[in-house]
């Protein structure tokens, strides 16, 4: 199985004619990802690395059969494009960074009322090893293997994914939920898909400082049947900026890094101090 | 970007949110001048974006022109939680008889815009939502629908005000709701909202500008810069993501090194970025060594090695630097040829870099 994306992910690259969209729809199509269409307002008609172009997402579904979508559209476009995708398909990965809030906030209220899932943005994407990459995650440090990776950093994500590879573990699937304050798909919602694939028997949940999305998780994680083993960067970043009372308020004292290593030990999963350690209490779990 | 409060007013006043009359100084005798056209009884607010200004001796009161002055002159000589006083903000004193909370920011959970109000305002409200939370009222937006006067109304009407007030603070929260939604806000907050024998007021104003939609707005700032961090330590660290940046600064402290900073150069950062990156950690006197650590993903390892060659000659101190990922080949072979070694595991590379800030601390 895996989650989200396998061989089956026939997917559409928004975005396609840009320089990184173009360079990692060719990434993506040598990893073997069935990219069966690329969309630019104003390029339809055009070829990129094999792939034909259309000017719009429902243009290209009149040819190809498709189910989702990866986004690389500049900033200030994203939101148009992301919207469109969310109302033709049923995964959107946004991969665009520095995307206003308050777009991102349209974004995720807009798959809601579609159902649809969109993962990121300012995400990594996902990848399946073996069998299907959405993201522009450097291949070479995954391999195919039982341990599910869910992280809102990307570079992070990948020092992890290759200290499991090289420690021959693995990954399921790895899954960037972006680091951005709005996102559209969360810790929980991965951690109960990775809870309910046959495929992954463990779990390494990435967090960093900022936010409560990990303390939420943690809630969760008490009611896992599959062990979790965790990483909260940012203990020593000094104190970020307040956001005024508001802030203080709704965050009701979450937010720092000891308190997610907590909360997370709280909840009985292991929380390792270095990346590299990951792999060790891998190996404890799962004994 | 955190605005003034001054700033904040500023705005607040174009979208008709009535603020108490004043201006902002930046000298005493300008503050001697706006208190005389003020008519002599004012307050003076140091202008500083930290909390808790008031208690720590930020606000102060003055009832002639002269005293506004001297007021203005010592609050020019501060420092208030860390920030040199640049700016005085002047204002009308007004005679306040109740004071409100009205603030709305994004619950990242949630994904939407969150809006706060609650009766007992002023500078206790983190004490009061701690305490008693029910006095809180909190009401979250579709961000699609809107904010509508009907949702303002419901909220006012939890706070308890007597009629002739409740007509306009409602319009207040309903305009407050327009200025976070079309100025791209991550807060817009009145702390407090007074009822004076004047009238209602934002008698304070604290506005974040989410840094993302710089390009739409009109704020004389078009892009935010790399984001950088500085701390006491001896080990500069430049590297590739946000995540793997506090990791690095983790790792070297959990192995007893001192990081002099936070830097993340961000997704895809070519040469250039990569260049003044460097140069801009190296500048620092306290950095012994500078690490650098990169996986590279959309950024291209090739593309960093040619930045820190760049920057090369501008720099006279030790490099530890780690590449793996995209182009890891290409990029330790450009390095290799002009004499710097690279390192391809993150642990071994962070040991080195600790060694070395010791040996030169020697």
């Amino acid at each position: 199985m895996s989650i989200l994306i396998d061989e089956n992910t026939r997917a559409i690259v928004q975005g396609i004619t840009g320089s990184q969209g173009s360079f990692h729809t060719k990434l993506m199509l040598e990893y073997g990802t069935r990219i069966v269409a690329g969309v630019t307002p104003g390029k339809g008609g055009e070829v990129v690395h094999g792939v034909p172009v259309y000017n719009s997402v429902k243009e290209a579904l009149r040819e190809h059969d498709a189910n989702a979508s990866i986004i690389f559209v500049p900033a200030p476009f994203a939101l148009d494009a992301a919207l469109e995708a969310i109302e033709n398909l049923e995964l959107v990965v946004i991969i665009t960074e520095g995307i206003p809030v308050h777009d991102s906030m349209k974004i995720k209220a807009f798959a809601e009322r579609h159902d649809c899932r969109v993962v990121g943005p300012n995400t990594a994407g996902i990848i399946s090893p073996g069998k299907s990459k959405l993201g522009i995650m450097p291949a070479q440090v995954f391999s195919q293997g039982r341990v599910g990776v869910v992280s809102r950093s990307g570079t992070l994500a990948y020092e992890i994914a290759l200290a499991i590879t090289e420690a021959g573990f693995g990954e399921s699937t790895l899954v960037g939920i972006g680091g951005d304050p709005v996102v559209g798909t969360s810790f929980v919602e991965v951690l109960e898909m990775f809870e309910n694939d046959r495929e992954t028997s463990a779990v390494v949940l990435i967090g960093e400082i900022g936010g409560d999305a990990e303390e939420r998780a943690a809630e969760f994680i008490e009611g896992m049947s599959k062990p979790v083993v965790g990483y909260v960067a940012g203990l020593t970043a000094p104190p970020g900026k307040r956001m005024g009372h508001a802030g203080a308020i709704i965050s009701r004292g979450r937010g720092t890094a000891e308190g997610k290593i907590r909360a997370l030990e709280r909840s009985g999963a292991r929380v390792a101090r270095l990346p590299q350690e990951i792999p060790e209490l891998l190996r404890e779990v799962l004994h | 970007m955190n605005l003034y409060e001054y700033q904040g007013k500023k705005i607040f006043a174009r979208y008709g949110i009535p603020v108490p009359r004043g201006e902002v100084a930046s000298s005493p005798e300008e503050a001697r001048r706006i208190a005389a056209e003020l008519g002599g009884e004012v307050v003076l607010k140091a202008q500083v974006l930290a909390g808790g200004r008031g208690k720590a001796g930020g606000v102060k009161f003055a009832s002639s022109p002269e005293e506004a002055e001297s007021v203005a002159k010592e609050l020019l000589s501060m420092k208030l939680k860390g920030f040199k006083v640049e700016k005085v903000l002047v204002e009308q004193k007004l005679n306040i008889r109740r004071e409100i909370y009205a603030g709305i920011t994004i619950d990242r959970a949630e994904g939407k815009p969150v809006f706060m109000v609650s009766g007992e305002g002023g500078v206790d409200i983190e004490t009061i939502a701690e305490r008693s939370p029910e006095k809180i009222f909190t009401r979250h937006v579709d961000p699609f629908v809107g904010f509508y006067p009907y949702m303002a109304r419901e909220l006012a009407s939890e706070l308890g005000i007597e009629r002739e007030s409740f007509k306009r603070i409602s319009e207040v929260l309903l305009k407050l709701y327009r200025l976070f939604s079309e100025k791209d806000a991550q807060l817009a907050e009145i702390n407090p909202l007074v009822i004076a024998d004047e009238g209602v007021f934002a008698a304070d104003a604290k506005v974040v500008i989410d840094e993302d939609a710089l390009f739409r707005q009109d704020f004389g700032v078009k892009s935010k810069g790399l984001p950088y961090v500085e701390l006491d330590g001896s080990i500069g660290c430049v590297v590739n993501g946000a995540g793997l940046a506090m990791a690095t600064m983790d790792t070297l402290k959990h192995l007893g090194g001192e990081p002099a900073n936070f830097l993340d150069i961000g997704g895809g950062a070519g040469r250039e970025v990569m260049r003044e990156a460097l140069l801009r950690v190296a500048s620092h006197p306290r950095v012994k060594v500078v690490f650098i650590n990169i996986l590279g993903g959309i950024t291209r390892c090739d593309e960093i090695a040619r930045g820190i060659l760049a920057a090369r000659e501008g720099i006279n101190l030790p490099l530890v630097v780690r590449f793996r990922g995209t182009r890891e080949e290409e990029g330790i072979a450009l390095l290799r040829e002009a004499g710097i070694e690279v390192e391809r595991d993150m642990l071994k590379a962070a040991k080195l870099a600790i060694e070395k800030s010791r040996e030169a601390t020697e």
